[in-house]
């Protein structure tokens, strides 16, 4: 497997120092918390995502973010590079990312794209759930 | 030899040429040496060439108890599997349309039994048990009027484990049947005698025994006699089996390499074996890792281990200073786990979390002791970050969870 050096550097980073890449969890039953997992182990890929939010104005910020991720080098890599991209945004701006900027952004192998997918369909579900809660 | 940054831990994959061999193989090649061809009758150059590719011949043989004539060179045990299962089904297609080979065969004989099924003929594919064993029981029951021929490996390249080729020979004799059997993880590793083994053609490969790439052969026995169909034309070459100008390099590298290979069998043996023991010992200290295959029934240079809510793509990147195999759908260019460990009937994700760890003739202890340190800190990092992990840890039977896979 041909990966990336941003691949590869966000996987060693990650596995090295876990907790400064936001690897944890967050009691689920909070009221401030969204939690979204996505994935199947038969499948080879399992993300787990969770969201700490506050309300600001309108809307609610995303302040915090813990997530776990079974799977291949570029899944983790994956929801790291997504974990990066939501601290300090909106519910509406984190909707809005895209897996595709997760490919740009990591340099994903065309097989690998579906790792960018779930990592999209993580923040969704978290999202989704924290907007039920409220 | 100078020093890896990488440790090498995929011997089953394929083998460095040890230099004792490589030393011999410089001799065939340039205008100081013997470069001739060996079919040339009519000059020195072509016997002395000749005579090497006989005298490897022999080494061949030698190592498995056969006649040397019974040696046909091939470019690898790739070719000797399609020449062997490809080769006898066509030659012997008046007789019956009927093969049985197993689910968990190397691709080699597989991929040339499907080409037959798309030229009409019949293939059983026996399951194997829990551990990757392929009983003579189950030969026996799947033979019918129409079989011509029985394809089985003997020791599996991603579990290590043996089949019986004693008991599964004496099964196919009796019923008049050829047996093929894919002995390229063999060969160096556990005695093979051929004047035994009721067993018809066997394949083999140099580069998983310290030869060459790009060679191997196929041994076609005589009595009872074998006849097979070529697959390349072209000259009438090893009996018309296999036609093209031989590679005495090649061929002298896999010779010197089998050669060595009986001399040092029993010392290869006891080194592996001792390394096999430290790490099936300490790799075992890891929670919820699981052996694939027979541990009362392998070879030792082979080690396949799962690591239960750890997928084995990420394992192998954590291990980045060790080069080893996976069973995972992710080193794999069709996303599917291993169909070897599928086929033991092991639920996917023990497949997704499998690492083959093979050791060799020029793996050192200080590696072994390296690998199994970096492997405890990757495992524990990974399940750090593994959800599944930390479901289990709260108590949670993954097996019932519905996931979410839209």
């Amino acid at each position: 497997m041909a990966y990336s050096k941003k691949v590869v550097d966000k996987f060693e980073n990650t596995l090295n120092d876990p907790k400064a890449f936001n690897v944890g969890r967050f009691d689920p039953s909070e009221e401030n918390v969204g939690t979204g997992m996505v994935g199947a182990p038969a499948c080879g890929d399992v993300m787990k995502l969770q969201i700490k939010c506050e309300p600001s104005g309108n809307t609610h910020i995303i302040k915090d973010v813990k997530f776990k991720t079974y799977g291949c080098g570029s899944a983790i890599a994956s929801s790291s590079e997504l974990v990066e991209m939501l601290i300090g945004k909106t519910l509406e701006e984190a909707k809005a990312i895209k897996n595709k900027e997760i490919v740009e952004a990591l340099e994903l192998p065309p097989i690998k794209i579906h790792c960018s997918v779930l990592a999209e369909d993580s923040i969704k579900q978290a999202i989704e759930d924290y907007e039920s809660k409220q | 030899m100078k020093e890896r940054s990488t440790i090498y831990l995929d011997y089953a994959s394929t083998t460095p040429v040890d230099p004792r061999v490589a030393s011999k193989m410089m001799e065939y090649l340039t205008p100081d040496g013997e470069f001739g061809n060996p079919a040339s009758r009519s000059h020195r150059y072509g016997w002395k060439a000749d005579d090497a590719v006989e005298e490897a011949r022999s080494h061949v043989a030698n190592l498995v108890n056969a006649d040397p004539r019974e040696i046909v060179w091939t470019s690898g045990a790739t070719e000797a599997d399609n020449l062997a299962v490809k080769g006898v089904a066509r030659f012997y297609k008046s007789k019956g349309n009927h093969i049985i080979t197993s689910k968990i065969e190397h691709k080699a004989v597989l991929d040339p039994c499907r080409q037959l099924e798309r030229e009409g003929f019949e293939v059983t594919y026996l399951e194997p048990d829990e551990f990757g064993i392929i009983h003579a029981s189950q030969v026996e029951d799947a033979i019918k009027d129409t079989t011509i021929l029985v394809s089985l490996m003997h020791i599996n390249n991603e579990l290590g484990t043996l089949n019986d080729l004693d008991a599964i020979g004496k099964i196919t004799r009796e019923a008049g049947v050829f047996f093929h059997v894919d002995a390229a993880q063999s060969t160096g590793k556990v005695e093979i005698d051929l004047s035994k083994l009721q067993v018809d053609l066997m394949s083999f490969s140099a580069h998983k025994t310290y030869g060459p790439k790009g060679i191997g052969a196929l041994f076609v026995r005589r009595k009872p006699r074998v006849r097979i169909e070529a697959l390349i034309h072209g000259g009438g070459h090893e009996r018309g089996m296999r036609s093209g100008t031989l590679a005495p390099h090649q061929i002298v590298g896999m010779g010197e390499a089998f050669r060595i290979a009986k001399e040092e069998m029993q010392s290869d043996h006891e080194k592996i074996n001792k390394y096999h023991e430290k790490f099936l010992k300490e790799a075992m200290k890891i929670e919820h890792a699981y052996i694939n295959g027979d541990l009362n029934n392998k070879v030792p240079n082979i080690l396949n281990i799962s690591f239960n809510f750890v997928e084995g793509e990420s394992l192998i990147m954590g291990l980045k200073d060790v080069a080893v195999s996976s069973g995972s759908a992710c080193t794999s260019a069709s996303l599917e786990p291993s169909y070897v460990l599928r086929a033991l009937g092991r639920k996917d994700e023990l497949a997704h979390s499998s690492i083959r760890f093979s050791f060799g003739r020029f793996t050192k202890e200080s590696e072994v002791d390296k690998t199994l340190e970096i492997l405890h800190k990757v495992v524990e990092r990974l399940r750090e970050l593994s959800p599944l992990w930390e479901m289990h840890l709260d108590g949670i039977d993954l097996d019932t969870v519905v996931w979410n896979t839209d």
